[in-house]
């Protein structure tokens, strides 16, 4: 499926004074309205008209690529569908035009809608209360940690200032750590991809804060002693947390919660059916055990019954019953995360997709990931090395080690091979601790056909490499633009356009 | 792939060339191809005292960022002010003129922990 190739020039360099089209009468001159010294000229707004600019940035989306485009394996991206109902449901004027400072009787709707998506994710997943406060993963650790901290404070034991993170834990967890100023330590995962207790015993101890862990972890693999690994960590006194980045493994079919996990993230944009990947706004969610509710963001929505009781956790009630109000008057909270309520919008996407799908749906989302993308790496097992070569998660990691060795052609190439032929290409080295690696994470939400495509093209490029490796090094040749010189892109980088 | 004789080796794909109680520190055509192109690379300050084995850099090539554990511990005396304007250079002579640091070293028998050349090829060629 190839794209569009023609060049598009940048819209600074198109157009021609006085071409747009002018709706509105012309303004009266600057200088009448402001200070001559605040005006400047030598700013080159783009003059372009209406239909130029038009074509100008659809040809600019035809040379993007997209869930909406092709199929999307970026592993731990979780590139699944965005449901168009999502949408539908984020433009429902009542909640679109909601001004963020409408008093709590004039939003009731929104925060009952907050409460509900609130309440739906700690059940979902097994902990005590939500916070929606954090607007994406990176974001939604360091809010975590910002908690265990006042935790630990709160207890007196502010000795504790190391955060423990497998090396098959996401490269985010270590940065959040150190940012807020916990002491970084990597534990090895064993020869079969999974934390060893024993190994993790011998690490923590009266300094040990978090320990932070992604199951399944970055290798799709699922760690099946995970209480022993969190008795440890809590016997040494710390926390466990759950990074999120993988929650589409499993909702619906164990609870982080039931494995010992105190505080944990989800990242709504990508289990939860929000448009990402262009780096635009997420939705990070942060959940947490009985224990440490009170140091949850603020502000807090609360429910109270027609009696004016609160109803807190007293779990699910009728929302039609009740009454909300955002509460800001939590003395042991850690403050607020994001201006305004966070990224309200991604929660009206986030329970359309809940109710849409209902627990037993959500249940089966999971289960036809794991499905999905067990179907892949049987298919292509033969052909290409899979280090860890069980029954996966929703994702697993390929190595082209032997590929390399024999071929010349690396991971990156078979990327590129990938897009050259209409498919995007998987998340290539990383995990760190595979060399060479592909990291496919198909979703749910794509049909045999499609899998059975990316399994075809993909053993086709494979073999391709062995008996001709220069026509696939020399890829892509289909894409909108050619192999990009990686290496002088991040020695000198060029992000500024100036005038001719 | 013999590896060059009177350097000594970590399992991190570090090497050590000792001059009296100065190391002179770098990483290992292994690393350097494994890294691939290294576009960037963080090192110590001058002064700055190291524990060994500890992650005191990193180096980010355009497939990853990966830590620099030292291989020896003791006060940084010099670093490879050439890298910074040209990182490449640890990828075309990772024993020469690609070194990254040197430590004036706190105990001389903490080199007894690295591996001969012989052990260090063995290990990488495993790999």
């Amino acid at each position: 499926m190839p794209l569009p190739a023609f060049d598009t020039p940048l819209i600074f360099e198109t157009g021609q004074d006085g071409r747009a089209n002018r709706y509105l009468p012309d303004a009266p001159a600057l200088d009448t309205l402001l200070p001559r010294e605040t005006l400047r000229d030598e700013l080159p707004l783009p003059d372009n008209s209406e239909l130029d600019v038009v074509r100008h940035f659809t040809r600019l989306s035809q040379k993007t690529f997209g869930i909406d485009t092709a199929f999307y394996p970026l592993g731990s991206c979780t590139m699944k569908y965005n449901p168009r109902i999502n949408d539908a449901m984020a433009n429902i004027p009542a909640l679109r035009d909601l001004h963020p400072f409408a008093p709590d009787a004039a939003a009731q709707g929104a925060l009952a809608l907050m409460w509900e998506l609130e309440r739906s994710l700690a059940s979902l997943f097994g902990m005590a209360a939500f916070s929606l406060n954090p607007a994406a993963g990176a974001h939604a650790e360091l809010t975590a940690l910002l908690i265990a901290k006042a935790y630990f404070k709160a207890r007196g034991e502010t000795g504790r200032n190391v955060v423990v993170v497998p090396d098959t834990a996401h490269g985010t967890n270590p940065a959040s750590a150190a940012m807020v100023g916990f002491k970084v330590v990597s534990l090895k995962s064993d020869a079969a991809g999974r934390v060893d207790p024993d190994d993790l015993r011998a690490v923590v101890g009266p300094d040990t804060a978090v320990c932070m862990m992604t199951n399944p972890n970055t290798l799709g693999l699922f760690e099946p002693r995970i209480h022993e690994v969190s008795d440890v960590v809590h016997e040494a006194g710390g926390l466990m947390y759950y990074d999120g980045a993988n929650a589409n493994a499993l909702m619906g079919n164990t609870r982080p919660g039931d494995m010992g996990f105190d505080l944990m993230h989800l990242n709504l944009h990508k289990t939860f059916t929000i448009p990402h990947g262009g780096g635009g706004a997420g939705a990070g969610p942060v959940g947490v055990a009985a224990h440490l509710v009170r140091y949850l963001p603020v502000p807090v929505v609360r429910a109270y019954d027609a009696a004016g009781k609160d109803v807190e956790a007293a779990g699910w009630r009728d929302s039609a019953e009740l009454t909300f109000a955002l509460d800001f008057a939590c003395p042991d909270a850690i403050g607020t995360m994001r201006s305004f309520w966070s990224n309200f919008a991604h929660m009206v996407r986030a329970l359309a997709y809940t109710y849409a799908n209902g627990a037993a749906g959500l249940t089966r989302v999971s289960q036809l990931a794991v499905l999905n993308a067990n179907y892949i790496r049987a298919s292509i097992r033969d052909i290409i090395d899979i280090p860890y070569d069980e029954i996966n998660r929703h994702e697993f990691v390929a190595s082209a080690q032997t590929l390399k060795r024999e071929t010349g052609v690396r991971a990156l190439d078979l990327g590129k091979a990938l897009l050259d032929r209409g498919y995007h290409a998987p998340t290539v080295y990383f995990p760190l601790i595979v060399p060479e690696c592909l990291m496919i994470e198909p979703t749910e939400t794509e049909s045999k056909e499609t899998l059975d495509g990316f399994i075809a093209v993909f053993r086709e490029i494979v073999a391709t490499a062995k008996s001709d490796p220069d026509k696939v090094l020399e890829t892509p040749v289909n894409t909108a633009v050619g192999r990009i010189d990686e290496t002088r892109a991040a020695r000198q980088p060029d992000l500024r356009w100036r005038p001719a | 792939m013999a590896q060059p004789a009177g350097l000594l080796y970590s399992k991190e794909h570090e090497w050590v060339k000792l001059d009296g109680d100065v190391a002179t520190v770098g990483i290992t055509d292994y690393a350097q191809a494994a890294l691939g192109d290294i576009v960037y690379v963080e090192l110590p300050r001058v002064g700055a005292t190291l524990e060994q084995f500890g992650g005191i850099g990193v180096v980010e090539s355009v497939k990853a960022v990966s830590d620099i554990f030292t291989p020896v511990g003791g006060e940084v005396t010099a670093v490879n002010d050439a890298i910074e304007a040209d990182p490449a250079l640890v990828n075309r002579d990772p024993f020469g003129g690609g070194w990254l640091f040197k430590v004036q070293l706190a105990d001389v028998s903490q080199t007894d922990a690295l591996m001969s050349p012989e052990a260090y090829d063995q290990l990488v060629s495993q790999a």
